[in-house]
């Protein structure tokens, strides 16, 4: 429910209770009416033997997406601190980075760090392949994220740490990183939620996450539907919660800004 | 406190200077800057609480020159026109944050002078807001209270009121004026002619960067002498009963 409704519209419980029946009837009826239509009964019971490869496969993800957390952070964190270099070599360096990665499907770039950049220097070990391509993907938006809260920062706030006498180091504790916190972190657990969908292009390099392992097991006995249904249910349930997590931090932290 | 400029001048990159040779030797306990807006009060308040550099010049205050070093700084309370409280700390902690961090207090005796400060101001109800939850008049009260904490030398007030609705204004001047009966020395810019005329001894009128007039606040007001004066006199209060 709380997923749905934000605090400042706060609807009537029996409407709302009402209108999601409504909805939830009418995508029923879509997916009852399109599977009719091209003649398929849905039996999920060939998945019971496979939970293993599946449960596998989903903690492939999770630890894909954790890793990735970790390491497109620092790559986002020092790529925004570098934009704003005065050396010039890295700023142009950080900025072209941004705009490429930004600027390209990820398809492209599972490819071609795969191919050509794991090939050239030896990274042939598929997780940690998997964990580069998505850090390096990821943290140009996270570097994004970063950098526009540093600009949104009030220079009154460090004129106000200068006036009560806080050193420069002072500063950067007391103030800066706890405001860019505040302000970042509802963003980041939404980019969470993003890097654990775009962890699944990763099954084109044949790392075996969710994704792959859905599409080994569809392979063999052909039951698409069965199966990619159940892939959406398994990926909701990773980003559902951070989607809601994100939310109540930005209802936490909304006021500070 | 003794107050000496010397050829004090400002100028930010590249354009004209704000401050264009100040010259001011004299003995300040409240002093009223007053002047149009852009006329250099903020700047020179700024470089005398020592959150920016003068471009040249000298300043000094009983015989300390000013600086930007944190040892001069702390013993300066400031207070901004607005938006100076850290606004992801609560109002208390915004008190008692520099106390502990930079004045040496124990979290305790922090808490005691905050505590001591905000009920005499009838503010312990806000103890616990972050200003986002403060009215703007709350919000300076704090600010000032968090300034005189750590009992400055000297308290330094930019506009503190001018963002302010008027019964907002009244209650902030008023808390100025009882930390005045208790002698704590303070320089404020302000657009508040009576606030300087009454709780402010002596009154500096700032032109084009320079002091154009100084002296006595009842003097300096009843008897303006520069045309200069004369017109932002007769202007700022044109529509004053």
């Amino acid at each position: 429910m709380s997923i749905f409704t934000s605090y400042s519209e706060r609807t009537h419980p029996f409407k709302a209770g009402f209108n999601l029946l409504l909805m939830s009837l009418l995508i029923t009826m879509l997916f009852w009416l399109a599977l009719a239509l091209i003649g398929v009964k849905l039996n999920f019971s060939f998945l019971a033997p496979l939970k293993g490869r599946l449960l596998d496969g989903y903690l492939m993800t999770v630890c894909l997406s954790g890793a990735s957390l970790v390491l497109s952070l620092l790559l986002g964190i020092v790529c925004a601190a570098l934009q704003s270099s005065k050396i010039l070599v890295l700023k142009y360096l950080a900025k072209l980075y941004v705009v490429f990665i930004r600027g390209t499907p990820m398809v492209m770039q599972v490819y071609l760090f795969f191919y050509l950049i794991g090939t050239a220097y030896g990274i042939t070990n598929r997780f940690l392949c998997g964990v580069l391509i998505l850090s390096v993907f990821e943290g140009a938006y996270i570097a994004e994220i970063v950098r526009g809260s540093l600009l949104s920062m009030d220079s009154t706030q460090l004129e106000a740490a200068k006036a009560v006498g806080f050193t420069k180091k002072q500063t950067a504790s007391l103030v800066i990183v706890p405001q860019l916190i505040a302000r970042t972190l509802p963003a980041l657990t939404g980019q969470f939620a993003s890097m654990i969908k775009d962890s699944s292009l990763l099954c084109l390099i044949a790392v075996i996450e969710l994704t792959q392992t859905m599409r080994e097991i569809s392979a063999m006995n052909f039951k698409m539907f069965e199966c990619y249904m159940l892939l959406g249910v398994l990926y909701l349930s990773l980003t559902l919660p951070i989607t809601y997590a994100s939310k109540r931090l930005e209802q936490r932290f909304g006021y500070e800004a | 406190m003794r107050l000496e400029m010397s050829g004090l001048v400002k100028a930010f990159d590249g354009k004209d200077a704000v401050l264009n040779h100040v010259n001011f030797y004299g003995d300040v306990d409240t002093l009223a800057l007053i002047g149009r807006s852009g006329c250099g009060k903020s700047t020179l308040l700024r470089i005398l609480g020592g959150l920016i550099p003068a471009s040249g010049g000298t300043v000094s205050l009983d015989g300390e020159p000013v600086s930007e070093n944190e040892r001069y700084r702390k013993k300066i309370g400031f207070v901004f026109q607005q938006g100076g409280l850290f606004s992801h700390l609560s109002a208390l902690d915004n008190v008692t944050l520099p106390l502990v961090k930079v004045h040496g207090f124990s979290k305790s005796g922090a808490q005691e002078r905050a505590y001591e400060l905000l009920r005499r101001f009838g503010l312990e109800g806000e103890a616990g807001k972050k200003p986002s939850q403060l009215s703007g008049g709350q919000k300076q009260r704090i600010a000032i209270a968090r300034a005189v904490a750590p009992k400055p030398k000297m308290l330094l007030l930019d506009e503190p009121t001018s963002a302010l609705d008027p019964e907002y204004t009244t209650e902030v001047l008023n808390m100025i004026r009882e930390l005045k009966d208790e002698r704590l020395s303070f320089i404020i810019a302000t657009h508040e002619m009576g606030f300087a005329l009454h709780a402010c001894e002596k009154m500096v009128f700032l032109y084009d960067g320079k002091i154009a007039e100084y002296g006595e606040s009842k003097e300096v007001f009843a008897n303006p002498k520069t045309s200069e004066l004369k017109e932002f006199l007769s202007k700022i209060l044109e529509w004053k009963v």
